[in-house]
């Protein structure tokens, strides 16, 4: 840790608090640019429909429309389909079908709230005004709502029998098979993981602007990776090349995974900009961004754990339907296959795996990753069985997760679905948080509760996530269509501070704090010193953008490469004014000494001779100071840890309530603890949200039912306890900083403690989530 | 939102003239229901007529009954320590309708008016046996709730204040909403004038007293009295969160809580 408290493992606050909470962030919504007129999408009140005709004339002599565009004038000025970024392939070896996926909506509508056009006026009023008097002729159709028999029910895309984008598998079967024809003992569940909704403070929004002198295309916008928004505008969409598109992402409040992906809104926004030679303005209300951002989980499956009598698992066996909405959103087709599947070994040695899932389209809104994206269902699915077993066992759930943990001798440990783990404590996480919640004491904590006509339980889920979705060429191998490395820049001023520039994104995770702790740690030179630009294709080199948990560990990385070629350079630099070799100076503290003398230099003196190079080896060194990297991971990271949740549940009312609330997570190295415990207890909000809350649904004709708060329960501050975090650490092995990440964790692990809990509660062997008051009163025995 | 005449009465005779004379007037008192209904395009009044200025309409009178005018915030009725010395019971109603914002801008004139099925207020209206005072008449508490978004208002008539007479002991019990925190059941239990009363709001299209819990309690206040009651769910509200049946239950529940903290 640095001298001065502001280093790697201080408790720094964030720096740009100060601005959020005084009010001076700039958001997409803050940006105006001269003369811009307002757009208001036309979207489809329809679940599936046919589009007959769309009557514009009435709209376009409404006062203030500029013009009223449709799929058709995208369609005929060449701006392609959006793209899905993953090619996932059948059992049969056969790609995954992807159905025809124009931004505007052309001959049919296939869920409420598609946009079918935009209208653009001078001023929100008119555009709204003029939305209204659009005339838009729909021949209703029956709506495929239901996941699980969307096989049997009518086509949606001519493109795509029975529903069925892919039918992928991983494992072995036959030795999976085997497994369960030896065992004593098969646990089995049946689970809906529930369709959530993510609901970002801050609504989507993107202001297009095109400079007719330049040819200059600008987006701002609400993006997780404008990098990756810049290359599908360009390569897929086709709105303008790379270098004449800039996409920046301002401030952006909130996105946890809703906005990586390219919506139809920015791209319509984009190129109408360039057709009115115009800026355009849009920004969601909160009911589009019900309708129109993508959802979250929503999968049916059937999972069997084949155990011996000791508690021993010997096989896993998940069958899954995912649901992918009505379209496939940009990286819609990973979820439920890399970043689910391959996570079914959970923190057990269960020997052999199988795991099957087919995706298929429903007329919903389209379905991608949301914070976890694919971990929490599969944690969900493991944690769930396991209590499950230990329950089926008469085994204590700590114990039996005991018995089947990978050792730390084990590492790396190779599972049977695709990964290595390269390191991990998992009995140091879960004794930590027996301790923490009192686990000797339950038992009487649960016959208090009865005494009072209540009932207590208690649930675990020790889970494990795979962050950092790496290396580049296996993701390629395995139809990822970009690469997964980061980048970034340390420009060394003038007079020694410092800025950085990174190719990850910071929608609310603390980068400007977390990336100069870093580099501030490194240098030697103070935390102000440090700024960190992000969010800019005009100011960074190619970068993935921040999702998965990977800024750190990836980012970070990065970062690491281009301040080791500062401290390299400052070396040469220093040893040519002593005129000696690099191999004498040593750098420590942020200064440059000279070994067994008392020469040294401080970092802003080299700074400065790179600058104004008086004494300078031009001959050998190009003079200045900045250093970029790029830093391709060599495998995943894998945080894991233990949470337990301990509820209490009204006898009447069937009302659940958190009583303690332990998570003790192993982030390897961390960077900032303060910022760390601030988004683990984002995620587990997240998480028991989902457990008890939360629930994105739509009624039998494809009609949102959930879209607003209304009848959409975000968690608030008073339906979670006082969290209890900690900590175990076992570093990363194969990073510079030993880091891990931690933004997913709360949300991967807490959903199934909380089940587990309250079913442990009932004395019941599954509930559907959300477990509301009624659920849990029906459990109870109430319903008559 | 459309566009709309906005007038700001300085009078409740002069809001009632501006009323009169609009094409399709409506009243804006704290807007709590209004205003989001007009910015999702969902209403089209030609004026809106404010009555948030009239200053006459603000404040509690406290006496031989609590007297709230129709333009008192639930957060004024929530602090004020005349009202929780007489009739706590809707002091802690007050307190906890909606979030913060909403208690400092909704009225109880505004929620009364608008007999929303999940309204806080309407269950003590009902429930205290209060009256509705408007710029024409009285209207008794027990007559004043009609139906879904319906009450015995005429067209441009404006509740002035309600009245409420004070308890002997009173008490509400609400179970809300987990997403808007409205009441899926409210109970007001109470003893006026020597009589108990049950005012119930969320269960059913509009706020009503409950025959089976009154005729239980009648004999006295004790939870024992309610075991084995239950009331019809057949005419309840049914919902995602909450089907009629559970909120039959919860209607007893609520009860029960409420006269457990009477006793």
């Amino acid at each position: 840790m640095a001298e001065n408290g502001t280093g790697i493992g201080a408790a720094v606050k964030r720096k740009e608090d100060i601005r959020f909470i005084t009010g001076a962030g700039r958001y997409t919504d803050d940006i105006d640019q001269a003369g811009q007129a307002y757009a208001v999408f036309l979207r489809s009140p329809h679940a599936r429909a046919t589009i007959g005709g769309i009557d514009t004339a009435a709209a376009l002599q409404v006062p203030g429309v500029v013009a009223v565009y449709t799929g058709a004038d995208l369609a005929a000025d060449g701006i392609g389909d959006l793209p899905c970024g993953w090619l996932v392939k059948s059992k049969d070896g056969s790609d995954m079908i992807q159905p025809p996926h124009p931004p505007l909506a052309v001959e049919r509508v296939n869920y409420v709230g598609e946009p079918y056009g935009i209208v653009i006026a001078d001023s929100l009023q008119a555009a709204r005004d003029g939305a209204e008097a659009v005339a838009a002729d729909f021949d209703d159709l029956p709506a495929v709502v239901d996941v699980a028999t969307a096989d049997a029910a009518d086509q949606l895309h001519e493109s795509v029998p029975g529903n069925q984008c892919y039918d992928w598998e991983l494992g072995d079967k036959a030795a999976t098979d085997a497994a369960f024809a030896d065992a004593d003992h098969v646990a089995s569940l049946d689970i809906i993981n529930n369709r959530l909704i993510p609901n970002a403070m801050e609504p989507r929004a993107a202001v297009g602007d095109y400079d007719a002198a330049s040819g200059v295309y600008t987006l701002h916008t609400t993006s997780q990776n404008p990098h990756l928004e810049r290359l599908v505008l360009a390569a897929f969409v086709q709105v303008a090349p790379e270098s004449r598109l800039r996409v920046v992402s301002p401030d952006v409040g909130g996105g946890f995974g809703s906005k990586i992906f390219v919506y139809a809104e920015e791209t319509a926004v984009i190129w109408a900009a360039g057709k009115l030679r115009r800026a355009v303005k849009w920004r969601a209300d909160r009911s589009e961004s019900f309708l129109a951002d993508a959802h979250g989980r929503d999968h049916v499956t059937k999972a069997e754990l084949a155990l011996s009598s000791d508690g021993t698992f010997l096989g896993l066996r998940v069958k899954t339907i995912a649901n992918m909405g009505a379209y496939l959103s940009t990286f819609a087709s990973s979820v439920p296959t890399y970043l689910y599947g391959t996570l079914m070994a959970g923190q057990y040695k269960t020997p052999a795996i199988y795991v099957e899932v087919r995706a298929m389209f429903t007329n919903t809104a389209p379905v991608d990753a949301y914070r976890g994206a694919g971990r929490p269902e599969a944690t969900y699915v493991v944690e769930r069985l396991v209590e499950t077993a230990a329950r089926d066992l008469s085994m204590d759930p700590a114990e039996i997760r005991r018995r089947n943990f990978i050792q730390p001798e084990d590492f790396p440990y190779a599972t049977p679905v695709a990964l290595t783990y390269d390191t991990g404590d998992y009995e140091a996480s879960l004794d930590k948080a027996l301790e923490h919640i009192d686990y000797a004491g339950f038992a009487a904590r649960r016959a208090a509760s009865e005494a009072n006509g209540n009932r207590r339980g208690i649930g675990f889920s020790s889970y494990i996530e795979a962050c950092g979705l790496a290396p580049s060429q296996v993701a390629i191998s395995l139809g990822a269509g970009v690469g997964l490395f980061e980048s970034a820049e340390v420009r060394v001023n003038v007079t020694g501070s410092v800025t950085v520039i990174t190719g990850s994104h910071s929608h609310g995770q603390g980068h400007e704090t977390t990336f100069a702790q870093v580099v501030s740690d490194r240098l030697g030179i103070p935390l102000d010193d440090v700024e960190v630009v992000h969010g800019d294709t005009a100011r960074s080199d190619y970068g993935l953008g921040t999702y998965g948990s990977r800024s750190i560990a990836v980012g970070g990385s990065a970062l690491i490469r281009a301040t080791d070629k500062i401290i390299a350079k400052g070396k040469k630099i220093v040893a040519h004014n002593f005129e000696t070799t690099e191999d004498n100076i040593d750098f420590t503290d942020g200064v440059f000494a000279e070994q067994e003398s008392n020469r040294s230099m401080a970092f802003a003196e080299v700074a400065f001779a790179a600058y104004v190079p008086a004494n300078f080896p031009l001959d050998e060194l190009e003079p200045g100071l900045s250093e970029k990297a790029f830093y391709d991971p060599g495998n995943f990271t894998y945080p894991a840890g233990t949470h337990i949740c301990e509820v209490e549940i009204d006898g009447e009312t069937g009302v659940s309530t958190i009583v303690a609330f332990v998570a003790v997570d192993d982030f390897g190295n961390v960077i900032n603890p303060m910022i760390v415990e601030g988004q683990v207890h984002g995620g587990l909000c997240q998480g028991i949200g989902q457990a008890l809350l939360e629930h994105g649904v739509y009624d039998d004709a494809g009609q949102l039912v959930t879209g607003s708060y209304m009848d959409y329960c975000m968690p608030r501050a008073d339906d979670v306890p006082s969290f209890t975090v900690d900590t175990t650490v076992t570093p990363c092995t194969h990073n510079p900083l030993g880091v891990k990440g931690c933004g997913e964790a709360g949300a991967i692990g807490a959903t199934a403690a909380v089940m587990n809990a309250v079913t442990d509660a009932l004395g019941v062997k599954s509930l559907p989530m959300p477990a509301t008051p009624e659920t849990v009163w029906k459990a109870l025995g109430g319903a008559g | 939102m459309y566009q709309f005449n906005y007038r700001k009465a300085s009078s409740v005779e002069q809001a009632a003239d501006l009323q009169a004379s609009a094409e399709d007037g409506v009243y804006l008192a704290g807007g709590m229901t209004l205003i989001p209904t007009l910015k999702q395009r969902l209403a089209a009044p030609s004026d809106v007529i404010d009555v948030g200025g009239l200053d006459g309409l603000r404040g509690v009178d406290v006496g031989a009954t609590v007297r709230i005018g129709a333009l008192t915030t639930h957060a004024e009725v929530a602090a004020s320590a005349e009202v929780r010395g007489a009739i706590p019971a809707l002091s802690d109603l007050a307190e906890g309708i909606g979030d913060a914002h909403v208690r400092n801008r909704g009225t109880i004139g505004g929620s009364v008016a608008n007999s929303d099925p999940a309204a806080d207020y309407p269950a003590a209206v009902v429930g205290l046996a209060a009256t509705v005072h408007t710029n024409r008449r009285s209207i008794a508490g027990d007559d004043f709730f009609t139906d879904l978004f319906e009450t015995a208002l005429e067209e441009g008539e404006i509740i002035t204040s309600v009245e409420f007479p004070v308890p002997a002991r009173a008490a509400y019990a609400k179970f809300p909403n987990p997403a808007s925190r409205y009441a899926i059941v409210g109970v007001m239990v109470a003893e006026v004038d020597g009589a108990v009363r049950v005012g119930v709001t969320g269960a059913g299209r509009c706020a009503f007293r409950s025959v089976e819990l009154e005729a239980a309690l009648a004999g006295g206040l004790s939870v024992a009295a309610l075991d084995g009651v239950s009331v019809p769910s057949g005419d309840f509200n049914s919902d995602l969160h909450a089907s009629a049946e559970y909120r039959a239950h919860l209607v007893v529940v609520m009860a029960r809580r409420a006269v457990k903290e009477l006793a």
